[in-house]
């Protein structure tokens, strides 16, 4: 039971982001923060109408001595992505010919706009960077980062079976809220096909400077990719596979 | 237009319009039988009473349109109706309908039920009071439930979504809102939002639980979806009833509707998606509910684009609600990547208070820190409130009164102190 003594304004914001009204009540929100509200409301719909600054991330990646392509899905344009989000999961026919690769991949890699292409421009390349570098260590095979324009988490199953790739991981900018536009969302997928349901996608969410650090989520994805290869499984069945592991270890 | 079934263009919608106005509504009661093992098409069938039907046998779904507008047809020939009435006429004739017209009708139906408020009265509205939290933190969802107390909200339910499905947090989080309800004499209900299997295990638990609430659909398939089937809802009805923590005659269950969740799911069976929603109406109504609300603008804008077809898609569901006999509320809503901000917000609550719209959904600042989407706030309610003259539930109302809510007298504990007066399960 709680016994907490008078809390300071600074004490309650530690507790809860909820936008509480301290000052007077009775009346309308007052101008300054219904004026922060439009503005954060702005952010959001901004950072969700950007368009992902492929050349900036190509040479972030190139810095990193990474290689990469870039992709456009079916939804061509932002509006048509927004308002389709079928489309954006699939690849073009035409494109998925050009992604066609000597020899198969273990894990291909994805960078992609999602609902917000700013989350993917500040934190993908990093992300991305730091799992390439754990795999490569492994001596597993990753081909060229493929940037995708327009995506959703699914079209990396389209990239994948164009490339040959036993697992897919998809890093992707997440739905911004009205208080965070920057956060990077990772899903990955192993031996996906055209079918795949969300249920077999494992997921690392809310990456970014002030939620997952990127190191902390590309060692997350490095041990997801491990066990995937290890058990065959990915999303629920790697997930209660792991926890009956888990379950059997501690009784050991 | 994700369903396939989209007009090619003005014209081609209104010659669907006319066609529509043109068709028997005794052809639904065939139309109905045409998905063989589902469930919910049993149930509406079931669910179909000839008698109250027969006042509008005779009907086109235009002339139906008619009859409704028609001054004659009032309140009790309207609630009357509710039975004789499928899901597929109702959805049909919103098609042909203005807004006036959703509105007209709405605000001629009162649905009334009760728990420890009597929510739904005509020329009242009612809040929900949504205090979630993203770690479903307890002092978090104190802080955002009390500010909203503080501002007159939460006499339909106070109700958390919670962050996740755990059972150990689902009872904690009845056990905080048993808390403060009690601490400070509410006569208002709550809930928490989990799952009905969760509620199920909890009330085992002998966990405080007032409300089941569950998501419902429109067929079988987008229910399983959902993990809930009519047998596992029927359980929780008769278990939450033998907890007997409200009187005699009480409505004990809480549905939301409005996720477009046959059609994501592919389990619309080729029908449109106001049919669906209308479709899970007949689901919700089985258990004869204290509240239900569309989640409207949460569908996201693969559904509704923008804050016009939230607004229209708002007063339809809340229409075809009332007029299966449903206590309609709505969440008044939208998320950031639809094209709609708070301006939409204020006129979809507007027109709905003016349709008599049961209750709204009102969280601290209009932004769900948990859900990440923004619906309306504390403040909304007190406009719409003071501008339309719109008090809450009689019983909450008194409530208010004698603690001085909105008056510099108040004597509820205020967001500083809080924590020091109210005695909450922490963890």
């Amino acid at each position: 039971m709680s016994q907490l003594h008078h809390l300071s304004r600074q004490d309650i914001k530690a507790l809860t982001e909820a936008r509480l009204t301290f000052g007077p009540r009775g009346r309308a929100m007052d101008t300054s923060t219904s004026l922060q509200f439009s503005l954060d409301h702005a952010r959001a719909r901004e950072a969700v109408l950007s368009e992902l600054d492929v050349p900036r991330i190509q040479k972030a990646l190139k810095a990193a001595g990474l290689d990469s392509q870039t992709v456009t899905s079916a939804a061509g344009t932002r509006d048509i992505f927004i308002r389709r989000p079928d489309l954006g999961r699939l690849l073009p026919e035409a494109t998925a010919e050009t992604l066609h690769n000597e020899s198969p991949l273990d894990v291909a890699l994805l960078l992609a706009d999602g609902l917000s292409a700013i989350a993917a421009a500040l934190n993908g390349p990093a992300f991305v960077t730091a799992l390439s570098k754990r795999l490569l260590a492994r001596g597993l095979t990753i081909g060229k980062i493929v940037c995708a324009r327009q995506a959703r988490v699914a079209i990396g199953d389209r990239v994948a079976q164009a490339l040959g790739a036993e697992t897919v991981v998809v890093a992707l900018g997440e739905r911004p809220g009205l208080s965070a536009a920057d956060s990077l969302g990772v899903y990955i997928t192993h031996r996906p096909k055209a079918t795949t349901q969300d249920s077999a996608r494992n997921c690392i969410s809310n990456i970014r400077e002030a939620g997952t650090n990127v190191v902390d989520a590309a060692e997350q994805a490095e041990q997801l990719i491990v066990a995937m290869r290890e058990t065959g499984l990915s999303g629920v069945e790697l997930s209660m596979a792991r926890a009956e592991n888990t379950l059997t270890s501690q009784s050991d | 237009m994700l369903a396939g079934l989209a007009a090619d263009g003005p014209i081609e919608r209104l010659a669907a319009q006319h066609c529509l106005a043109d068709v028997p509504l005794r052809a639904f009661l065939d139309d109905i039988l045409e998905v063989e093992g589902d469930a919910v098409t049993e149930l509406i069938a079931e669910q179909h009473d000839r008698d109250a039907f027969a006042p509008i046998a005779s009907l086109t779904v235009g002339a139906f349109r008619d009859w409704l507008l028609d001054p004659s047809t009032d309140g009790r020939a309207l609630a009357e109706l509710a039975w004789g009435v499928t899901p597929e006429m109702v959805a049909a004739v919103s098609k042909i309908m203005r807004s006036q017209d959703l509105i007209t009708v709405s605000a001629k139906i009162e649905v009334v039920t009760r728990f420890r408020s009597t929510i739904g009265l005509s020329g009242h509205l009612s809040t929900r009071n949504q205090p979630n939290h993203p770690t479903d933190d307890s002092r978090g969802i104190a802080l955002s439930a009390l500010d909203g107390l503080l501002m007159g909200a939460g006499d339909a339910v106070i109700g958390v979504n919670p962050a996740t499905d755990s059972l150990s947090d689902y009872i904690r989080i009845c056990e905080v809102l048993e808390a403060i309800r009690t601490q400070l004499n509410i006569p208002t209900q709550h809930c928490c939002l989990g799952h009905v299997s969760t509620a199920l295990a909890a009330m085992e638990r002998a966990a405080p639980v007032d409300l089941v609430f569950q998501s419902v659909a429109g067929s079988e398939k987008a229910n399983n979806g959902f993990g809930v089937s009519l047998s596992l809802l029927d359980e929780a009805h008769d278990a939450v009833k033998a907890l007997g923590r409200a009187p005699q005659g009480a409505n004990l269950m809480y549905f939301e509707t409005g996720q477009g969740a046959a059609l994501s799911s592919d389990a619309h069976h080729g029908m449109d998606q106001q049919t669906m929603e209308a479709r899970a109406y007949a689901v919700a109504r089985r258990y004869r509910p204290l509240l239900v609300n569309t989640v409207v603008g949460f569908i996201g804008p693969e559904y509704l684009a923008d804050g016009k077809q939230i607004i229209r898609a708002g007063l339809e569901d809340h229409f075809c609600g009332k007029l299966m006999g449903l206590p309609m509320g709505v969440d008044v809503c939208y998320t950031n990547h639809s094209y709609a901000d708070q301006e939409d917000m204020d006129i979809l609550l507007t027109v709905l208070a003016s349709a008599g719209v049961n209750f709204v959904i009102t969280v601290p600042g209009a932004d769900d820190i948990m859900l990440n989407y923004q619906s309306l706030s504390y403040h909304d309610a007190q406009y719409i409130r003071d501008t339309l003259g719109r008090p809450p539930a009689p019983e909450f109302m008194s409530w208010m009164e004698a603690n001085g809510i909105g008056t510099p007298g108040v004597t509820l504990p205020t967001l500083d102190n809080a924590l020091a007066n109210l005695q909450i399960p922490l963890a």
